[in-house]
């Protein structure tokens, strides 16, 4: 199941989409998102789909594995099409039995649906192309103007990439913790939802206390390594605008101005 | 008794990361016997170990303990974890409860025996491990690292193994800490009668403790036999990462400088004696001439 | 010239209650003096909870002296002014590998300490190439640390702290959560740093086998010195050694007990050859 999920997965190729810098990439996974949601024109999709199977294909990253990434929220997709589709009200289209299909009905169904899945290719897109640490050093550059009202940049910054080193040590910890557990005839199946949570504590506590052992350990391991902050710190590979950044940004800017044209003008 | 009979395990099957940990075993394990496994990192050596108390399932092959297949619909997977015990590494990680003796009950209460039972199993366990009853109530987190370790042992003992298997329960230890370990172990096998199967990286405690040796090698049994006989082939024990005690060596060296020793020695004991040994032959015979 | 000078050394956690008034006081540290040579290998020897982690500690100015003073190449480790020069000049590699290594990628975590004291972008690339190449984990460059054995992380630890240009590397039990592979990689490492680099190498461990090559050999017991010399002179006092609960290597130990019963054989044996030329 959780290996299902493509959002957050790394996918390697060699692609200008690859190259790019992440601060382009995250800017312009929020211009998309929020092209997706200014307008209910037919016509602006279809330029947003233009515009994501070009960067898809840009990205030399198969689309079976990006459209694999959707069986994740099959569900949810299901979901909101079912409740758009038969609650809206409106000009009945197609009625039998108790449940009437509107033409308004119909338009919003689609319309969620189409939203959603190029969300979520459209975010799946950045992840699969940058590297967590990419990410990370995007975030701390792009949002660096923010320190100046005091929001702690570098720190969060900081904060997500240890996280992200730690999330697999932590998982395969848990999965040690509840194999001894289970030599000991601790049984994590049984029982009600409140046996079931009591037999949860056995996990938790060692695991908490590791967690807490790891931090310390880290935290005095950056403190030797002459960690006082992000102040002063220079950058093994500092984010450099390049050309194609500056390409890629005129194309979104470009991509953006159509999109408001054409709920402006349509 | 244990067997393994043709048993294969496959990690992650059909994925880029497919790994065959373990490639047709065949062992049968005995009552009584005291067994150190050897192997490097990656050999196999947990995975075979967490196969004997059901808690990986081998991808084919059958496992038998005491006659009955544990791969058995109406085998009872739990029962057998109460009767093949599993100390993991760094065992004290496992420690959640707020004092010392209720954390030792929580595998007897797993078990459902009564209240009483589960006291006297708590405190005949702490006791076999020689833990302080002063510190019966104290918190597992404020023990020094040996006690915590003994505690966590202590927490598998309390379920009366019948079979108690150790991955690497010195590890981390200093050696005063390892030789406390190891010697319990050694009662415990003696007076108990328990099974003991123990993982280790050093083959000088291998050499001093157990009866029967088996060396693992990229997931295959490369050697199976008493100590002696194992580290005969040194050689052959260094190509797959692992050696003899130092003291085989000295044998070895002595022996190619013309001392009239037998090499098979394998502890500090056993080789002093053969040394003390050859030299009286060797000042005898020069007596003679 | 010394890389570490200890005079009179203490060091004491206070324990304090809920209230804050002292419940308890231990010395972890009892009036410790000693130098450390500039190039030497040093080891250092004890049992759990003998006190030699808090010293170590304390050359990284990660603790500092209740009583007494440590110079670390000339700077007073108390005095705040200096605490990131001396963690620069002394780096330190701990226990757990999992726990020190702060980046997803190899080359990223070695590049955080040069990150850290403000070294050019062009000097760090270089110096984090270097680095990886005096532990040999050129290789490995690119890889997570995840999916590296416990040896490899340790090299990548060490290849951090050389990207500091230290003088001087403190490695508290590096090897004491590996396998025996693992542990000759990490020492074989830092024996290399110390003949080629000229590294001050000071290793706290209680795998004896670890030390038999050291130039100087410090074993500790209850927060002080007791003992201090050559590896010979520390190993042909069997006794003592294992009166500190401590091991001697198998050999030196055979060379004993025959020596006990009458063989004439030196008592400084360390290797299997020696042992067999003294025979």
């Amino acid at each position: 199941m959780i290996r299902d999920i493509t959002i957050g997965q790394y996918y390697p190729a060699d692609s200008v989409i690859h190259k790019l810098d992440p601060r382009v990439k995250l800017l312009a996974t929020l211009v998309f998102i929020v092209s997706l949601f200014i307008t209910t024109n037919y016509i602006a999709y279809v330029v947003a789909a233009i515009f994501l199977v070009t960067m898809v294909k840009l990205s030399k990253v198969p689309l079976k594995f990006i459209l694999k990434g959707l069986k994740a929220i099959f569900m949810i997709l299901a979901l909101t099409v079912i409740f758009n589709l038969f609650l809206t009200q409106g000009e009945p289209l197609v009625s039998f039995w108790k449940i009437t299909i509107t033409k308004e009905g119909l338009r919003t169904a689609i319309l969620m649906a189409v939203r959603l899945v190029f969300l979520i290719i459209g975010s799946s897109l950045m992840t699969l192309t940058t590297t967590p640490n990419q990410l990370t050093d995007g975030m701390e550059k792009g949002l660096s103007p923010l320190k100046k009202i005091k929001v702690p940049v570098h720190e969060i910054a900081m904060m997500m990439s240890i996280a992200l080193r730690f999330i697999p040590i932590l998982l395969e910890e848990t999965d040690k913790i509840m194999k001894a557990q289970a030599a000991r005839g601790a049984d994590f199946d049984e029982g009600g939802i409140i046996k079931k949570a009591k037999s949860l504590i056995p996990i938790l506590v060692p695991l908490f206390v590791s967690a807490f052992r790891r931090a310390n350990d880290l935290a005095m391991a950056m403190e030797a390594r002459c960690y006082y902050g992000g102040d002063g710190r220079t950058k093994m590979k500092p984010l450099k605008y390049k050309g194609k950044d500056y390409v890629a940004y005129i194309i979104l800017a470009v991509y953006l101005a159509a999109i408001i044209l054409i709920a402006v003008l349509l | 008794m244990i067997i393994a009979d043709g048993v294969n395990y496959v990690y992650s099957a059909g994925t880029a990361y497919e790994k065959h940990a373990l490639k047709d075993i065949n062992l049968v394990i005995n009552d009584g016997e005291f067994i150190g496994v050897i192997g490097h990192t990656g050999s196999g050596k947990s995975t075979l170990m967490q196969l004997f108390n059901g808690l990986e399932k081998a991808t084919s092959g059958s496992i038998y303990y005491n006659g009955q297949d544990i791969y058995d619909e109406d085998f009872k997977m739990k029962e057998l974890r109460n009767k093949v015990g599993l100390v993991f590494q760094y065992p004290e990680h496992q420690l959640f409860e707020t004092t010392v003796l209720e954390d030792v009950k929580f595998g007897p209460r797993n078990q459902g025996l009564s209240a009483l039972d589960v006291d006297m199993r708590a405190y005949e366990a702490l006791k076999a491990v020689n833990f302080r009853e002063e510190l019966y109530d104290a918190s597992p987190f404020e023990l020094s690292g040996g006690q915590k370790r003994r505690a966590a042992i202590a927490g598998v003992l309390a379920m009366q193994p019948e079979v108690l298997i150790l991955d690497e329960p010195t590890a981390g230890l200093d050696p005063k800490g390892r030789d406390h370990i190891l010697k319990l172990l050694s009662k415990l096998h003696e007076e108990k009668g328990i099974t003991i199967i123990l993982v280790s990286h050093s083959m000088e405690d291998v050499a001093e403790y157990v009866d029967r040796i088996i060396a693992l090698n990229d997931g295959s049994i490369a050697f199976d036999g008493a100590p002696k006989e194992v580290f005969t082939h040194y050689k052959e024990l260094e190509k797959i990462g692992l050696r003899a005690p130092q003291v085989t060596y000295v044998m070895h060296a002595l022996k190619d400088k013309g001392f009239d020793v037998d090499t098979s020695a394998i502890t500090v004991k056993e080789a002093k004696e053969e040394i003390l040994k050859a030299l009286k032959k060797k000042r005898s015979g020069e007596g003679e001439l | 010239m010394n890389m570490v000078q200890a005079d009179n050394l203490s060091f004491e956690y206070i324990r304090r209650n809920e209230e804050g008034e002292v419940e308890s006081i231990s010395k972890a540290i009892d009036g410790v003096s000693m130098t450390i040579t500039k190039g030497d290998f040093v080891a250092i020897l004890g049992h759990n909870g003998s006190g030699k982690s808090t010293l170590a500690k304390h050359i990284n100015a990660l603790l500092s002296p209740t009583e007494g003073t440590l110079i670390v190449d000339g700077m007073d480790t108390s005095d705040e002014a200096n605490i990131w020069k001396v963690r620069q000049k002394a780096g330190m590699v701990f226990q757990n590998p999992d726990n020190q290594i702060i980046a997803s990628v190899v080359e990223e975590d070695v590049a955080f300490g040069p990150e850290n004291i403000g070294i050019p972008t062009e000097k760090i690339l270089k110096r984090v190439t270097e680095s990886l190449e005096a532990v040999g984990m050129t290789k490995y460059r690119h890889h997570s640390p995840n999916k590296l054995s416990g040896g490899q992380k340790q090299r990548v630890a060490i290849a951090g702290i050389m990207a500091m240009h230290p003088d001087c590397i403190v490695l508290d039990e590096p090897t004491a959560m590996l396998d025996p592979k693992g542990r000759r990689e990490v020492i074989k490492t830092v024996r290399k740093l110390n003949k080629e680099e000229g590294i001050t190498v000071i290793l706290i461990t209680h795998y004896m086998e670890e030390v038999i090559d050291a130039d100087k050999v410090i074993v500790m017991d209850n927060g002080k010195i007791v003992m201090q010399g050559t590896p010979k002179e520390i190993f042909s006092e069997v006794e003592k050694v294992k009166g500190y609960r401590l091991d001697v290597p198998q050999v030196t130990e055979l060379a004993y007990e025959l020596r006990k019963e009458g063989v004439n054989i030196p008592a400084d044996i360390l290797s299997a050859e020696e042992f067999v030329e003294a025979l």
